[in-house]
């Protein structure tokens, strides 16, 4: 019996994955401060996570039927989630040679996407921890 | 945080910034260096960025940083009259560097903070690494 711990995990698995690949890309912004001609890039989390797929995805496990299917939508659609297309960043003061990194506002998004990464951690982690409540009835 | 690049980029950043640094340091170390020839003073160096990608496979991945070389000033080095100095030429002058020691502390100022920029991403990144392996602890 396959346990879908996936759509148990809820939305925070896909959450998690597109942290941590826009972690990636604000580490690259900041990296090249100060390289001519860089764009600054970033995903749109919004889009992006609205695109994996419909939220509180383990609620639709309790509906009587093609409940496996719906989650198996829900899965390939997330697959997406983590190649959400990378955009540009419109500069707010853009300088001569070409850079559109403004280092206070990729400072300010990656504090931002680290702490949403560490809440999606808290939430993965509380439901592992109630699952383990069930399992073991403690 | 399954993706480990973030230290490669990130360790990028920080290489470029250091190669920046010494540059400064060597620029501001010979801004008072004089020569008997305007061709054999001292030319200040900065380094030159390129941002490569780690993968080609993974377009979106981001991208490090790479020094693609040095670049020497072609500014004109200053003559000044100087018939006492060793270094003179026959008419007396001696040919100063062409380092301007302003332009060189600002640039220092901007590499160290770029740099603590990429220490502070590194040391972020590893915290969530560690929290990520600790899941369901």
């Amino acid at each position: 019996m396959a346990m879908p711990i996936d759509s148990y995990l809820g939305i925070h698995t896909q959450a998690l994955k597109l942290g941590a690949r826009r972690s990636e890309l604000l580490a690259a912004n900041m990296a090249n401060a100060d390289t001519p001609n860089y764009k600054a890039r970033d995903v749109d989390f919004k889009a992006a996570l609205a695109a994996s797929g419909p939220t509180g995805t383990h609620l639709q496990m309790r509906e009587p039927n093609g409940t496996a299917k719906q989650n198996h939508i829900t899965l390939t659609n997330s697959a997406s989630s983590a190649n959400a297309p990378t955009l540009y960043r419109a500069p707010f003061a853009p300088s001569l040679d070409g850079n559109t990194v403004d280092a206070e506002v990729e400072q300010a998004n990656f504090v931002q996407n680290s702490i949403h990464y560490q809440a999606s951690l808290s939430f993965v982690n509380a439901k592992f921890r109630s699952l383990m409540t069930a399992i073991t009835g403690q | 945080m399954p993706s480990f690049n973030i230290f490669n980029i990130a360790g990028s950043g920080m290489s470029a910034q250091t190669v920046r640094l010494n540059t400064t340091a060597s620029n501001l170390a010979n801004a008072d260096s004089v020569s008997s020839k305007a061709e054999e003073a001292y030319k200040s160096r900065h380094p030159v960025f390129k941002a490569v990608q780690a993968s080609l496979a993974e377009k979106s991945a981001g991208a490090q940083v790479q020094v693609t070389g040095i670049a020497q000033s072609n500014a004109k080095s200053e003559a000044r009259y100087e018939p006492g100095n060793p270094m003179a030429n026959a008419d007396g002058y001696v040919f100063s560097s062409n380092v301007n020691v302003v332009e060189e502390m600002v640039d220092m100022i901007s590499a160290s903070r770029s740099y603590q920029n990429n220490v502070e991403v590194m040391n972020t990144s590893k915290e969530l690494m560690l929290a990520t392996l600790k899941l369901g602890q």
